[in-house]
Parts: C-alpha cells; structure tokens; sequence
C-alpha cells in the first residue's frame, strides 16, 4: 500500500470509526458508549467530507452529534440514577443476536457486492462540484418532492404525539 | 538558503495598493507548499527517503499553520473582550471598574490569565477523569473551528467553504456536547443542573436560529459565506437586513437567539450565580476555567461576526464604491458593536425565568420564524430581482413597522407602568 495523504486520512477516519464503534457496545458506563457513540459518528462524517459529500457531512453533524445524541443523553441523565448497569446476557439471546447480525452482514455484503455505482470505482483525483444545489434540486423539485413531504409530515406526526403524550391532563 | 528566500519573498500576496492585509486564502497556498517540497526539498534529501516522501505533507504543513494562526491570534480576543466587559460593566454602575495593573487597568485580564495558569488544576475525585480533563478541549475546540468559515476580509479567510454558514451552524451545536459532558462529570448537582438547562436552551434556540438563517440563504441561494457577502456589495440599503421587511425581523431573531446560544444574561440560567453557583463549570479550576473562559468570549465574538456577515454586509462598505464600515477594520468595528450591545444588555436586563426563557422561544420566536420563511418565499415571488422600488418598498414597511411597534408597546405600558421600586 502506498502511503498518501489520502490514504492516511481514509485510514485515520476509519479506525476512528471502527473502533469508537466497538467500545460503543463493549463499554459499562451507558454514558461513555454515549460519548463514543459521539466521536463514531464523527468519524462517519469525516468519511463523507472524505468523498466530497459536504453537505451530508453537516446534516450529519447537526443531526446526529447536536440533535439525537444530545436527546439520548437527555434520557439517559433525566431518567436513570445508576449508570453503571450490568447487562445478563443469556445463551439464547446470545444465539439470536448472532444470527440477526450475520443476516444483516450477508445482506449488507450482497447490496455492497450489487452496486454497479461501486465497483471499478477509481480515484483519479478530480474535485466535484459541491452538492448542495443538486440535492435541494432533487429534493425540492425534482423525484424525491413526494418522500420528502411525507417524512416532513410523519416527524410532525411524531412531535405532535411527543408532546401529547408527555403533556399531563388538566383536569378541573 | 537562495531557495528559501524566494519562496518566502513569494509567499504572501501583499498587495498593498488593493487590501492591506496579507492574503491568507488557504487554498491557494496548499499548491506553493507541494512545490517547495517537490523542488526544493526532494533534491536535498537522501535518495533512500525521497523516494517515499510524501509530497502532500506540504498540504498539512500549511494546514497546521492556518490553524497555528488562529488558535494564537483568537485567544487575544478574549485577553482585550474581558477587560471591555468588566470596564462596560463598571460604567453602567458608575464605577472605573480595573484601574491598578498597567495604565487604566489594561494589563488586569494578562494579569487574571498569568494567576490561573499558576493555579492548581483541581480533579474531582469522585467524578468521571477522563470526561472530566476532555470536556473543556471540545468546547474550546468547537468554538475555534467555527472562525475558519467567518470571512473578516477580501481575502482574510481560512476555507471559502461552499457550505459555510451550515457548517458554521453544524459545529456550533456540538459545543452542547462538552456542556453536557463537562456537567455530568463533575459529579455536582451544580454541574449537573447547569449543563441540562444548557443543553435544553442550546437546542431549543438553535431552530429559531437556523430558521432565520434560512431567510437568508433564501435570498442569496447560496450558503457560501462570501457569496453571502457578495450579494451585499452596494451600500447599506442593500445590506441583507434592509433588503426584505423578514430579514429584518430575522435579524432581531437571530441576534437574541444568538445571545441565548451563548448563554448571556438575560438568559444565562446555565450560569445563574444564585441558584447553581456557576452551573457546569463550577467545579473546573486553573487553565481548565479559563479555557471556559476563553471559549465563551470567542463564541460571543463570533455569533457577532457571523451577525454581520449575515445582515449587516460583512466586509461590504456602507456606501457603494467608498470603504466606510468597510474591509477588515469595518468588520471588525461593526462585530465589536454587536458585542458592545450583547454587553450593554447583559448589564441592563434581569434574568428571565425557565418557563419564560421557554416560552419565549417556543411561543414567539419559531412562529415568527416560520412565518418570515413564508414571507420572504413570497418577497421573493413578487421580486425576483432586487431593484431600486423593492429596496424603498421594503424600507417604508420596516419604518412603518417600527412606527406602529413603538405605538404598541407605548401605550401597553402606559396602561400597565412597570412596578414603582418600593
């Protein structure tokens, strides 16, 4: 392998990745797989900025790191006295586990292996435009218009249940 | 040694004539760096090493040194905005505020820095260490990275990023995350308390922030920074703010959003002395406070700049073709005046309550947001193109508007006169 920059900072994102991701589900303390969890998805961010996909980069930063994480850890803090929780893990669930996530990998590995967009891909170094404009193209105006609006709609759904749910009756 | 001088003659575009201040565009430089290494330094070294020497390491090379620029130059900032704020403050008490170190107490912030370095870095010992020691470095670090998308000139700008003001607003909100992680492991109901009630306002007001940002990405079609400022090069009335009636009201979201992101009274409850003591820093002591310290000035100055970027034209001089409130001093001295009135207001306004920090937020600013999002769409229908009649129309509705609010707001207190101090 030859060493590049690029090469470099591909490995340096991907070992981040990979490995905050293992201490994601091997850490006790729920609130440090939390901040691991941080840092992986960073690390997927830095892929994205890797291939150029800038804005995806931002959204996931801002959505993830600044939104659901911070939510998770609202969670954990507002709800939880004890943070060290040991987890029994039994054989059968053990077994299921196991065979839920080597399905997944087989499908994961099928999909990568069909992809036609993904093989003989080379890098011959050329900088593409940035994306932001196709993508609001795409979404706003173009084959996405219609899962678009529905997602918006289905998250409105979601805050409106969230806060009735969480919303105490007022009786008189 | 010939070699090096000439690069070095070379490397900064000083182009006195145009703009005083040194080119310091990054991605200019990053192909003068692989030259010199692929001419001048591959010839010198062992053929052995030169042969795998990475050319790309100039790229880094020049990369460090931007940031080495920046994490030495920001810092001053919070050197100079401390001593302003405690002199603002002693001024609206009719005091002289610092007098005794150097010349009118100039030297009093170097001082206050030199005694914390010295000052023991105190651990909690029944908190999280680890969280602990990392948790100021990505606040700190969070708030440096959003100066390398501000433009403060011309060419004085570390990454003309294409998605610039998203990026700015993406990192921003991971400072929430060293809140949040500083607070949980001090192992303090202070730090605790502290760090969720700013976690809840960082969130809650980053929508009415990003909404009317929005606003403005609407009118530029564009999220690059310069480009913002670009669309804003013909004099004051075609400052983003003048431009549509929303933006104008935006402006006023965004700046008291920003005051909030920033934790400053009147809504600094992460910090209310009275109740948490410090909120989530309390329990940090030394150089870890001041790097606090330092990151909370730092962001005060750049949700200012980026306020100007935004709405009040950036570098863009106030009148077309002169440099008046223009470049970089023009930049600088309209952001100082935003800082002077988040200053000003901190001194004069009480803190508000959770439930009417909340309120404020959820109940008023996001609705008027939206609703500035659904004017500007339309502005934006009716005048495609920015002319001279849109410019007067949209002047004589922001002045009626401020004509008839004024009206409003004094005859409701005319009806209800605030309480006589008993």
């Amino acid at each position: 392998m030859e060493f590049t920059l690029k090469n470099f900072i591909f490995y340096g994102f991907a070992l981040m990745t990979v490995g905050s991701a293992l201490l994601v589900v091997t850490v006790r303390n729920i609130v440090h797989a939390a901040f691991s969890l941080m840092v992986t998805l960073f690390g997927v961010a830095g892929l994205y900025v890797f291939l150029q996909a800038d804005f995806l980069a931002a959204t996931q930063v801002i959505v993830y790191v600044g939104g659901i994480l911070v939510l998770i850890l609202f969670g954990v803090m507002m709800t939880s006295g004890r943070l060290e929780m040991r987890i029994h893990i039994e054989r059968g669930q053990l077994l299921l586990g196991g065979i839920v996530s080597l399905a997944l990998l087989m499908l994961l590995l099928t999909v990568i292996a069909n992809t036609p967009a993904w093989k003989n891909l080379t890098d011959d170094g050329t900088e593409l435009p940035p994306t932001t404009e196709r993508i609001g193209e795409l979404i706003l105006n173009g084959p996405f218009l219609l899962p678009f609006e529905v997602v918006s709609v289905l998250l409105l759904v979601a805050l409106i249940g969230a806060a009735l749910i969480s919303r105490k009756e007022v009786r008189d | 040694m010939s070699d090096f001088r000439a690069m070095f003659v070379g490397f900064p575009d000083f182009n006195v004539s145009e703009n005083f201040f040194p080119n310091i565009n990054l991605q200019e430089k990053l192909n003068w760096a692989e030259e010199f290494i692929q001419n001048v330094l591959i010839p010198r070294l062992p053929e052995a090493v030169a042969a795998h020497f990475p050319v790309e390491l100039g790229t880094v090379l020049v990369m460090f040194a931007c940031a080495g620029i920046f994490v030495g130059v920001v810092p001053l900032l919070p050197l100079f905005l401390v001593l302003a704020e405690r002199k603002v403050a002693a001024r609206f008490q009719n005091r002289t505020g610092p007098m005794r170190v150097g010349p009118w107490g100039t030297l009093q912030t170097l001082a206050d820095g030199i005694k914390l370095i010295f000052k023991e870095d105190f651990i909690p010992p029944q908190g999280d260490k680890l969280l602990f020691l990392l948790a100021p470095y990505i606040i700190f670090a969070c708030s440096f990275a959003v100066f390398a998308a501000i433009p403060f000139g011309q060419n004085i700008l570390v990454s003309p990023f294409n998605i610039g003001i998203f990026y700015i607003m993406a990192i921003s909100s991971v400072i929430v995350m060293g809140v949040i992680m500083a607070g949980w492991s001090s192992n303090s109901k202070w730090s605790l308390l502290g760090s969720l009630r700013s976690a809840a306002q960082i969130v809650s007001y980053e929508i009415p922030l990003g909404l009317s940002v929005l606003t403005i990405v609407m009118l530029v079609e564009s999220l690059n920074m310069q480009e913002i400022v670009a669309s804003q090069s013909n004099g004051v009335f075609s400052w983003l703010i003048f431009r549509t009636p929303f933006t104008f009201i935006a402006f006023f979201i965004f700046f008291i959003s920003s005051i909030a992101e920033v934790n400053r009274t009147p809504f600094d409850l992460p910090e209310a002395e009275s109740e948490i003591v410090a909120g989530f820093h309390t329990e940090y002591s030394g150089m870890r406070f001041a790097l606090f310290f330092i990151a909370e000035y730092a962001n005060m100055f750049a949700v200012s700049a980026i306020a100007v970027t935004l709405f009040l034209g950036g570098w863009e001089g106030a009148l077309p073709g002169y440099d008046i409130l223009g470049g970089f001093p023009g930049f600088v001295i309209k952001t100082l005046a935003l800082v002077f009135l988040m200053m000003w207001l901190r001194w004069t306004l009480p803190r508000l309550r959770v439930d009417q920090l909340m309120n404020l937020c959820w109940k008023y600013f996001i609705p008027i947001a939206f609703f500035n999002i659904l004017g500007t769409g339309i502005w934006g229908l009716i005048f495609p193109e920015d002319t001279l009649v849109s410019i007067i129309i949209s002047c004589a509705i922001i002045y009626i508007g401020l004509i008839v609010a004024y009206t409003i707001a004094g005859r409701t207190l005319a009806q209800n006169p605030e309480p006589q101090p008993s």
